[in-house]
């Protein structure tokens, strides 16, 4: 069979990956515009870009071909009383990927769903890259090797059935659990499970076309766990003998212990124990309301963290003047430049960080926390311990969102600490408050960009990137870094900005750089990472284009998109969301697109700012192409979250830093989305093709940032240039 | 001082030593072993641990369990009859509400107060829910508590109907050179993506199934 032609416009479908990677491993820099810069810039340029190295090798391409060695180390098992068990290597923040994937299993072995029991799998080092949950890379690396094992399963079993009943195996059909044959017998795959253990089989997986339970609406698995309060967090686990504990915080950002007079706190009721580890003073008792009490309690004298002296204002100008200069010439035709900052923004999961560990005497340890990358954190537990990394266990529990904050072990740390010096098991749980002021948060940015154009046409875009820098200092850092020949400069950040950012129109000469600031300011990866700050601040810039060509922004998106697949989810959210009707002053549409992990997302949005100081979305319309839908619920709930990250990191959620310290403390300032700031009206539609799944965790979040901010532009009559709006 | 306290829960009597300023969510989490009630601020403000008191909603991690001495204290634990789940957990089952699940308990607790107080909640009604939901499932909450309520949730002038998974839907699979990916079955071309629209379907499907289940 011939090798189709790549596609030009849909960016990595259909492209030859493994020559493009070695592409990748090879390129000096994270720019696109490696041979054609700037200088090739004249006003009769062609104004089709360049392919990114995005288009070309993605982040979830890089996790894909990370992971593909380690595949077959994955469990499943068919147990006697008809259970499919799955020990998934991945963490469940919400996302879905557990019931997802149990579909794929039920959906290849024609199981019931009710008998497919997908379990979050303890760290495995044997995985390497395979357990790391991150860049909404879940389902694209498992979808295929999933299949392939439940298919191979399932053939083996019809071959143990086949065996029994002397029947040719072609005869057999596979339904509910068991294999049947044509004259009405009937054996579960539990009574099959010991003879297929001796079978050999490879099953093919299905035709999109058979599919009963793959691209369906299905509930959660855990829905009834959920409702019922059954389902347990970190710190629902009745661990025997495991003591609440709370950390005494300093009042700036990594401040440190000065002296600690703990007299007043140990003779409290119900204190066991209090602990001075590097982040503050712990405090373990028999309940978490005499823990906070001792922490209350304890006199200690701080000293300062490395930022005690700056300010918002201060790292504002510092990003400012660490800046990249515009680069790209003014030509004869116009230009428009501007100017964007982003202000800091918690992760505020609603389920605290918080871990329970055990450490015993004899050398071993486990921890149960929710990690994303259980792997890194078994060792970075292990190192911190001073015990062999086969020594511990990481138990991975469910978490209460994420958002990217459970990349980190900063939590398993603290309660690891604690437990090896008192020598008890501890749950050790941030407060909001600390999660607030010492979690880890989206870094703040000040972004440039300039775009020249001429007759109706972009020539170029440039965009310069400055932030605080972003953490990568866990398992998926590794992932990247190990997986280049030689270390791109600038190291994991710089790698991530290249495999995750592209523009995804034909805007000429594109060229974005990441420069990054390192300030000490604890930062982790936020939901679509670059992309929710990077690709806001390219579609406010895009209506703003549209409105100097004199087009409308919805239609110029649609004339200058790279992929059909963009095209046609911007045509769709217009039929559907009455773009270019008429508004009420005060009241607008605005709309955003974004093209990330195989998928397409546009997005409209209503506002209502008629109070420019308190807007509120009315109205939220999402066309999303992503390829195979796996589970169709689980899809529009990931796009619906994400759309509520957009408005609230565009409108009114981020975090101060007043003198090294974050001013927020819990729900009351840091002004998440609540149901009273939703919109009432909320659509997903959803064009079905049949490329393998792409991602969706992350997708409609910049999509949404950049419609709410145009929307809030157009009804306002200004040019948002600073996020949160509202700040 | 610690003294004996005396209340029901979910409608079991207990008597618990603990002083009296002491929050009942505490008492609930680490003397009782009752955890649905979840901690996510403290400070009465993310209503992840929203219970009842004599059937109104509280939020066990600002009320002290003095005050419930006597009282009735529900939590999300009580709200099924055995297996016989509440209609609104049905509902929140059946419109797939939940995201992470951290913040349900909260919620469904404030949904069973809400529609106590009032059958037929307004949006405004439903706006005035103050308990934080991180994941963002607001538009299937405030479906949810409409759709038990009776409230038809498909807003006038939009009339495409759900749609459940389009017939005819191109087949998927490993791409021509064996390996997943992003390649088309139909015909090895992949130069144009106009073939592979194979439909569209709003998502209607939020609010499948609970009208079966509420009549």
């Amino acid at each position: 069979m011939a090798e189709p032609e790549p596609a030009a416009q849909d960016k990595g479908r259909g492209l030859k990956r493994r020559k493009f990677l070695t592409f990748l491993v090879a390129a000096p820099t994270l720019t696109v515009a490696g041979r054609f810069g700037f200088d090739a810039l004249t006003e009769a340029s062609a104004v089709p870009s360049l392919p990114s190295v995005e288009e070309i090798a993605d982040l979830g391409e890089v996790i894909r071909l990370a992971s593909m060695p380690t595949m077959h180390l994955m469990v499943l098992e068919v147990t006697e009383d008809t259970t499919v068990r799955f020990e998934l290597p991945r963490l469940e923040v919400g996302q879905g990927i557990s019931t997802s994937i149990a579909m794929v299993l039920a959906e290849e072995l024609d199981a019931r769903l009710d008998d497919v029991d997908v379990e979050l799998s303890d760290s495995r080092p044997e995985l390497h890259f395979n357990q790391i949950t991150a860049g909404s890379t879940t389902m694209r690396v498992l979808w295929d090797p999933v299949r392939r094992m439940a298919a191979d399963a399932r053939a083996r079993l019809v071959n143990a059935a086949a065996n029994q009943w002397g029947l040719p195996a072609e005869q057999l059909t596979t339904k509910d659990s068991a294999v049947h044959a044509p004259d009405g017998r009937t054996l579960s795959y539990g009574e099959l499970s010991a003879a297929a253990r001796e079978e050999s089989g490879n099953g093919e997986p299905k035709p999109a076309s058979e599919y009963t339970v793959v691209g369906t609406p299905v509930a959660r698995t855990d829905a009834r766990d959920i409702v019922t309060g059954k389902a347990q967090y970190a710190m629902d686990l009745q661990i025997e003998g495991a003591l609440p504990t709370v950390v005494a915080r300093p009042p700036t950002i990594k401040g440190t212990v000065g002296s600690v007079n703990d007299a007043r706190a140990r003779s409290m009721p119900g204190v066991v124990a209090i602990t001075e580890i590097p982040t503050g003073v712990a405090v373990s008792a028999e309940t978490f309301y005499d823990a906070m009490r001792a922490r209350d309690a304890l006199e200690i004298s701080w000293k300062p963290g490395p930022i005690d002296t700056v300010s918002d204002s201060d790292i504002r100008k510092k990003l400012k003047n660490v800046a990249h200069p515009l680069a790209a010439p003014k030509l004869r035709g116009r230009h428009l430049d501007a100017t964007f900052d982003f202000a800091f923004v918690n992760h505020a999961p609603m389920e605290v960080e918080s871990a329970v560990a055990d450490v015993r005497h004899d050398g071993t340890a486990e921890v149960w926390m929710p990690s994303q990358t259980a792997i890194w954190a078994q060792g970075a537990i292990a190192k911190e311990l001073g015990l062999n990394r086969d020594a511990v266990s990481v138990h991975v529990t469910r978490a209460g969102g994420s958002f990217g904050r459970r990349l980190f072990a900063d939590v398993g740390l603290e309660a690891a600490r604690v437990s090896q010096a008192i020598g008890r098991p501890v749950k050790l749980m941030r407060t909001r408050q600390d999660d607030m002021k010492h979690g880890r948060m989206r870094p703040a940015y000040h972004q440039k960009i300039r775009a020249s154009y001429t007759k109706g046409e972009v020539l170029s875009f440039e965009h310069r990137v400055t932030g605080v820098g972003l953490d990568f200092d866990h398992g998926l850092g590794e992932a990247l870094t190990s997986t280049l020949a030689q270390t791109v400069e600038g190291g994991a950040s710089q790698y991530y900005f290249a495999v995750s950012q592209s523009m995804p129109y034909h805007v000429g000469v594109v060229n974005h750089t990441l420069q990054e600031v390192q300030l000490g300011i604890p930062t982790g990866s936020f939901r679509s990472v670059f992309s929710g700050t990077v690709r806001a601040a390219e579609e406010v810039v895009m209506d703003e284009l549209a409105e100097q060509m004199g087009k409308d922004p919805l239609e110029f998106r649609r004339e200058v998109a790279k992929a059909d697949s963009g095209k046609a989810v911007l045509t769709k959210v217009a039929e559907v969301s009455g773009w270019g009707k008429d508004m009420p002053a005060g009241h607008a549409l605005g709309v955003g697109y974004h093209s990330e992990y195989r998928s397409h997302a546009a997005c409209v949005v209503e506002i209502n700012a008629t109070d420019p100081a308190n807007p509120r979305v009315t109205k939220a319309f999402i066309a999303a192409d992503v390829g195979q839908v796996i589970n169709q619920k689980g899809l529009e709930a990931q796009l619906m979250g994400a759309t509520m990250d957009g408005i609230a990191t565009v409108l009114q959620a981020g975090v101060h830093i007043d003198n090294g310290a974050v001013r927020e403390s819990s729900y009351g300032d840091f002004l998440w989305t609540k149901q009273g700031d939703s919109p009432t009206q909320f659509e997903v539609h959803l064009i079905r093709t049949d490329w393998a799944p792409g991602g969706a965790g992350e997708l409609a979040l910049p999509a949404a940032a950049g419609a709410v901010a145009n929307a809030y532009a157009k009804a306002t009559g200004t040019k948002p240039r600073s996020f949160p709006i509202n700040h | 001082m610690p003294k004996k306290h005396r209340f029901s829960v979910n409608g079991d009597k207990v008597e618990v030593d603990a002083d009296a300023n002491m929050p009942l969510l505490w008492v609930l989490r680490d003397k009782l072993g009752i955890t649905g009630p979840k901690y996510g601020c403290g400070v009465g403000l993310c209503r992840a641990c929203t219970s009842h008191l004599n059937g109104n909603e509280i939020q066990p991690c600002v009320v002290p369990v003095s005050e419930c001495d006597g009282q009735e204290v529900t939590t999300i634990e009580g709200l099924a009859d055995g297996d016989e789940l509440h209609p609104v957990q049905q509902a929140w089952v059946d419109a797939d509400v939940g995201q992470c699940g951290f913040c349900q308990p909260g919620q469904i607790m404030a949904a069973v107060a809400l529609l106590q107080r009032k059958s037929k909640p307004t949006d405004a009604d439903i706006d005035a829910i103050e308990n934080m939901c991180r994941c963002g499932t607001y538009p299937r909450l405030r479906a949810a508590i409409k759709e038990i309520a009776g409230i038809p949730t498909d807003p006038p002038g939009n009339g495409e109907p759900p749609k459940g998974p389009p017939e005819g839907k191109p087949p998927n699979g490993k791409g021509p050179d064996g390996r997943p990916g992003k390649q088309p079955q139909q015909g090895g071309d992949s130069s144009s993506a106009e073939g592979e629209q194979s439909g569209d379907e709003k998502s209607g499907s939020l609010f499948d199934g609970i009208k079966s289940a509420f009549g």
